[in-house]
């Protein structure tokens, strides 16, 4: 059993891993909680239904091309939506609310509220000491560690990832540094909804396309920050599995209450910031930045 | 001046009327509100079913209403109750005030109707229910039997009825494996998702797998919106059972479909999944919903009397796609309210009530209809049984009721054991 909640909770917090980086990496930089974070997945992977099943195009080719869309609606979204009242966080928020509900009604409009799948990268599975594992879930394995090695070397290794930290570090310094701060912060944009886009691309074949399906990996997602502590990429990745743990093991240990997984990972969350309420990796005050 | 001024208001007057746009002939027109989930495709079915029985009635003049002809006029009210249930007794009360419809039917979800037939009954209109299981709604109507008396249930058979028939079709497959594979004491899984309407199934399963010769060897309980099952998955194999018992109404049950079929779990379906009712069940599990079983209203093939054929290709023909139980809107409009209609020659829901109650129809969704004194749907050989399913390589087969009770109706299949069951299992 033990193998089973360790391979389990493995996957499940790859996905919640993929998710809370792009998510944690907005808020580290430009300080937006952006909500409509898994908005962009969900759009993402109605753009690999379209292309999939409407235009009959390759699965992997589909994915790769619902990137670049997603990415140019969320910059556009950013412009017109979230830059204007930047300053104002708790505006930023409602503001990412509103956004996320009007592209999930779009969504309805569009293609109903039918539940919708679309088609796994890699199809089959694996057996791994006993466990059948699908060849998809190890591929979402292998990309949340190949996103997190790829979003280490652009903060660290690349011109624009010194910007952003420094931009994360304090923006009032990296302005007056001749950093434009504004552009950082779309460019940070841009990545960020990209990482949501490209989750939305690996995840999408494992999960149930339709217009609600945003919400509920928030609700993950954001519970993953708070643990690893909001705008920490190493606590966000962390804290997706130790989310993800928790969930395998309440199904493997209370079958009948396996509808509570989700309930008993928030509570792992709300008791973990109890005691230290800045989170795993978060810093407690700005000024100790 | 006086005669610009009477002119003026003649003029006023005649804008009143065509704004507030009362037809000429409104007294001649029956109206039916067809509420019910509309992004979803269990509303789509209320309203695709409802709109093929308005253009039947229409096309040949009508209804004839003693002396006079009248026209079906269709007023659709999205209850969204999937999502708001605010939103499903805003759309009844919209069609009870503003609509003034005459009839209403549909409803889905047992929580909201429950709230919209209260609705319904304050302004004493007759609500046919299409698609709600939960047997109080019925109860109510033995309770009390002058406020509720106004609601029949049209589809489906109640939630007691669809656990009989789930048990049996669970004897059926347990006696298949036996026969096949050799398995004498079948090992029971039950997988259902969280939600009220199944509390009291799991409790009747549990008590009844053991006396049917089987051994229970767990109950895992998903949420209905659960995008990944792969856990429970793991945890049913590693129990060894042989029968997997599902109960889904909700996305839930694509994602257990999809990921059994991907992970070839060796064991049997029986049960509920609502989902697979549609045909957009194979795209959606992407062709890895093979051999998954749920019960229906119609299968493609399968007909109970000569009317089900017909209605099911016209329907095919019209919306593309296989109507699902909530469209026995058809049948409420045109074979429980329009046969009554024109028998009693009156709209009156009080003189139209005891004929409803006491006829006998042959509609499209059953050998035959009729209300018990709850004005539940009537269950049992000859009336309404429903068809348990599988889907077997991209199409969705009956395979119960044959011979159940001397019932066999046209077009049933056997039933398949999953290759990859044979292949661990066949000694």
């Amino acid at each position: 059993m033990i193998l089973d909640i360790t391979l389990s909770g493995l996957i499940n917090g790859s996905v919640y891993a993929l998710l809370a980086i792009g998510f944690s990496l907005i808020f580290g930089v430009a300080r937006i909680v952006n909500i409509a974070h898994t908005a962009f997945y969900m759009l993402a992977a109605y753009c690999i239904y379209y292309g999939t099943h409407k235009l009959g195009l390759n699965p992997a080719l589909c994915m790769l091309a619902a990137i670049i869309p997603v990415i140019l609606i969320g910059l556009l979204s950013y412009r017109l939506f979230i830059n204007p009242i930047r300053e104002h966080e708790a505006a930023v928020l409602i503001a990412t609310i509103a956004l996320a509900m009007a592209m999930q009604e779009i969504m309805l409009l569009i293609f109903t509220g039918d539940f919708l799948g679309v088609p796994h990268l890699i199809e089959g599975y694996r057996m791994i000491f006993g466990v059948k594992i699908a060849y998809q879930q190890l591929l979402t394995v292998a990309v949340a560690l190949l996103v997190l090695a790829a979003v280490w070397a652009l903060l660290l290794k690349t011109k624009v990832g010194l910007a952003i930290r420094s931009t994360a570090q304090d923006r009032e310094v990296a302005n007056l540094m001749g950093m434009n701060e504004s552009r950082v912060a779309m460019v940070t944009m841009g990545v960020s909804v990209g990482l949501a886009a490209f989750t939305g691309a690996v995840i999408a074949p494992l999960a149930i396309v339709n217009p609600f399906m945003w919400m509920h990996p928030l609700i993950m997602m954001m519970a993953v920050v708070v643990l690893g502590g909001m705008g920490s990429i190493k606590g966000s990745f962390i804290g997706a599995y130790i989310l993800g743990f928790a969930e395998s093991l309440v199904v493997f240990l209370i079958p009948m209450g396996a509808y509570l997984k989700g309930s008993v990972a928030l509570s792992i969350m709300i008791l973990v910031l109890l005691v230290r309420p800045e989170g795993l990796f978060g810093i407690a005050f700005e000024e100790e930045r | 001046m006086k005669r610009s001024k009477f002119v003026f208001g003649l003029l006023l007057m005649a804008g009143l009327l065509m704004a507030t746009g009362i037809p000429a002939n409104a007294a001649d027109v029956i109206k039916v509100g067809v509420i019910g989930p509309m992004n979803f495709m269990q509303g789509k079915g209320h309203w695709d079913g409802a709109t093929l029985a308005a253009e039947e009635i229409n096309a040949k003049g009508g209804l004839q209403v003693g002396k006079k002809k009248m026209k079906i006029e269709l007023v659709k009210a999205d209850s969204n109750e999937f999502i708001s249930m605010t939103d499903a007794t805003n759309a009844m009360e919209r069609l009870m005030t503003q609509d003034k419809v005459n009839f209403v039917v549909g409803g889905f979800r047992s929580e909201a109707v429950l709230a919209m037939q209260d609705i319904a009954m304050d302004y004493k209109k007759i609500f046919l229910g299409c698609g709600a299981a939960h047997p109080e709604i019925c109860a109510r109507v033995g309770k009390d039997y002058n406020r509720y008396k106004y609601f029949f249930r049209v589809t489906p058979i109640n939630s007691r009825y669809l656990v009989k028939v789930c048990l049996i079709n669970l004897a059926t497959v347990n006696g298949m494996l036996k026969k096949a594979l050799g398995i004498e004491k079948a090992k029971v899984a039950i997988v259902a998702e969280k939600a009220m309407w199944i509390d009291p199934m799991i409790k009747a399963i549990e008590a009844n797998v053991p006396k049917m010769g089987m051994e229970l060897v767990g109950v895992w309980r998903p949420s209905d919106k659960a995008t990944d099952v792969t856990a429970e998955l793991t945890a049913v194999q590693r129990a060894d059972a042989q029968i997997i018992f599902t109960i889904f109404s909700a996305s839930v049950g694509i994602t257990f479909a999809r990921q059994a079929g991907e992970l070839k779990v060796p064991a049997a379906f029986v049960g509920i999944n609502v989902e697979a009712q549609k045909d957009g069940f194979w795209a959606a599990t992407q062709g890895k919903g093979n051999y998954a079983v749920s019960m229906s209203t119609f299968v493609r093939g399968v007909a109970y009397n000569d009317n089900t054929e017909p209605f099911i290709e016209k329907y095919i023909s019209r919306f593309g796609e296989l109507p699902t139980y909530t469209a026995v809107t058809y049948d409420a409009i045109k074979f429980t309210l329009g046969e009554a209609i024109e028998e009693s020659g009156t709209i009156d829901a009080e003189k139209l009530i005891p004929v409803i109650a006491k006829a006998e129809r042959v509609g499209t969704g059953a050998p035959k209809s009729k209300f018990d004194k709850n004005h539940d749907l009537v269950f049992g050989p000859g009336y309404a049984t429903g068809i348990t399913f599988q889907w077997q390589d991209g199409k969705m087969k009956g395979w119960w009721p044959n011979g159940w009770e001397g019932v066999t109706y046209k077009g049933m299949v056997p039933y398949k054991i999953p290759p990859w069951m044979i292949q661990k299992y066949k000694k």
